[in-house]
């Protein structure tokens, strides 16, 4: 059967891995490449690198840094941050990316998902939604979470879903930063919405927060992290340990 | 030499880079005399089934693979690549594949218990049916990366390795010189790389 799937995340910003982070035997741990491969020597499942930079300058090092990563690394790369055109997929993709995640280029132009989807396919394609509850609902939030959009987030997911997004992150800015665990109310709801794989994101403050997900939830997909991976507070192998006692499925590297 | 045939679909950034990881030799390439020179061949493959197989039949290219084929060299399928090895697939109509290996390709969809999400997406164990020198390095149970919503079946003759998903799923296949693997081994981590690698050391 079908494994969970652990991912940790990197911001890249100039080049470098923003949060700052010091694992024994890594060197440079600022370096995208360097802790690429470190996580999937350690067992993560997917990557995903997220460029948060705003210059020309930095997305032409972001895509350089991209090819190097995919040269050694060969495990599913998700790429997102500033995808807004056809191009800016073509552009990730030349250089080793498997699948593109959009945010607030989707929501600026909601034909992105769909053109996208009908040239690279489905499962290429993920939409990446901010999302925090505002009187009783839940809203989509652009622009890296600062900007409340008045949609409602699950019609905005299923939308998404049925123009051709293949995979949904959902990230809750509500427990974001918070480390109490993942959003399982949001999740639910965004699971009971759509049939594709929906992957969990904010909230983890440790395996307990992994395997309550996993418990809970049983058909999300994945679980997605930063800091928690970047500051070694949870290592991918006894994370993997601990949710394989718990019966829940992941993948072993021996 | 490692030719990866070329006939216009799909990214084969990584599946080049895991070849020169790997220490193999290779080229992308379109050109009949480049493919026949070529050691080896890998058939790459994304998108649909009736696409695909109308741009190997333009390009001409299908006739170069068949021709190879015949002549003992081994070929490697890699997903959608790997459909394309069987006589045909019922993706969106009734398409002609290579015929290379007996069997079809047809829907997961109704196939599959309905709350089995499609497609099948991500890492799955490896159930290995029978012995073979393309998994000589690759345990029982051991995970790789599958994307895909379509699967082949009827397929028993070359059958080598299976993954479940609320079924059997054919993995692995071979006959002979041709063989076939549905997830992406240039994804598959260092279990991907193993079965690469035994590719292109082994001698038939």
């Amino acid at each position: 059967m079908i494994t969970k799937r652990i991912i940790p995340c990197l911001d890249v910003k100039d080049g470098r891995v923003v949060k700052g982070v010091n694992f024994e035997g890594l060197s440079d741990v600022s370096s995208p490449v360097g802790l690429g491969r470190y996580y999937s020597d350690n067992g993560a499942d997917e990557l995903v690198f997220y460029d948060i930079t705003a210059s020309a300058e930095g997305r032409a090092l972001f895509t350089d840094i991209l090819r190097q990563v995919a040269e050694t690394v060969f495990i599913p790369l998700t790429v997102g941050g500033g995808i807004n055109s056809i191009e800016d997929f073509d552009r990730v993709l030349k250089c080793g990316a498997d699948k593109v995640s959009v945010n607030s280029g989707a929501i600026r132009n909601p034909d992105l998902v769909g053109e996208a989807a009908r040239k690279y396919g489905d499962q290429c394609v993920v939409l990446s939604a901010d999302v925090k509850r505002v009187d009783g609902e839940f809203r989509v939030f652009a622009k890296g979470g600062r900007v409340d959009t008045g949609m409602e987030a699950i019609s905005w997911i299923k939308r998404c879903v049925a123009n051709g997004a293949g995979e949904v992150v959902v990230n809750s800015i509500d427990t974001d930063g918070v480390k109490r665990g993942f959003d399982l109310e949001m999740l639910a709801a965004v699971l009971e919405a759509v049939n594709v794989p929906v992957i969990a994101s904010g909230g983890a403050g440790g395996i307990r927060d992994f395997v309550e997900l996993f418990q809970k939830l049983p058909t999300i997909d994945a679980g997605l992290a930063a800091s928690i991976f970047h500051f070694g507070e949870v290592t991918i192998p006894e994370l993997k340990r601990e949710l394989s006692l718990h019966n829940i499925l992941v993948r072993q590297t021996l | 030499m490692i030719a990866v045939v070329d006939y216009g679909v799909g990214n084969l950034f990584s599946l080049r880079s895991s070849l020169r990881c790997i220490g193999a030799e290779s080229c992308v390439s379109a050109d009949p005399a480049v493919l026949r020179a070529a050691d080896r061949l890998i058939l790459p493959g994304v998108g649909a089934f009736g696409d695909a197989a109308d741009k190997l039949r333009q390009s001409g290219l299908d006739r170069v693979v068949l021709g190879e084929a015949a002549a003992g060299k081994p070929v490697l399928g890699i997903c959608l690549g790997m459909q394309l090895l069987f006589e045909k697939s019922f993706e969106y109509g009734e398409h002609a594949g290579l015929g290379l290996l007996h069997g079809r390709v047809v829907g997961m969809e109704g196939r599959i218990p309905a709350e089995l999400k499609i497609p099948h997406i991500g890492w799955n164990a490896l159930h290995i049916c029978r012995p073979s020198p393309l998994l000589r390095d690759v345990r029982e149970g051991e995970c790789v990366y599958f994307v895909h919503s379509f699967y082949a079946e009827d397929c028993e003759d070359s059958l080598i390795a299976t993954a479940e998903y609320g079924r059997e799923l054919t993995a692995v296949v071979r006959r002979e010189n041709v063989m076939g693997c549905q997830f992406h081994p240039e994804k598959s981590g260092d279990v991907g790389l193993r079965i690469l690698r035994a590719f292109c050391e082994e001698t038939l």
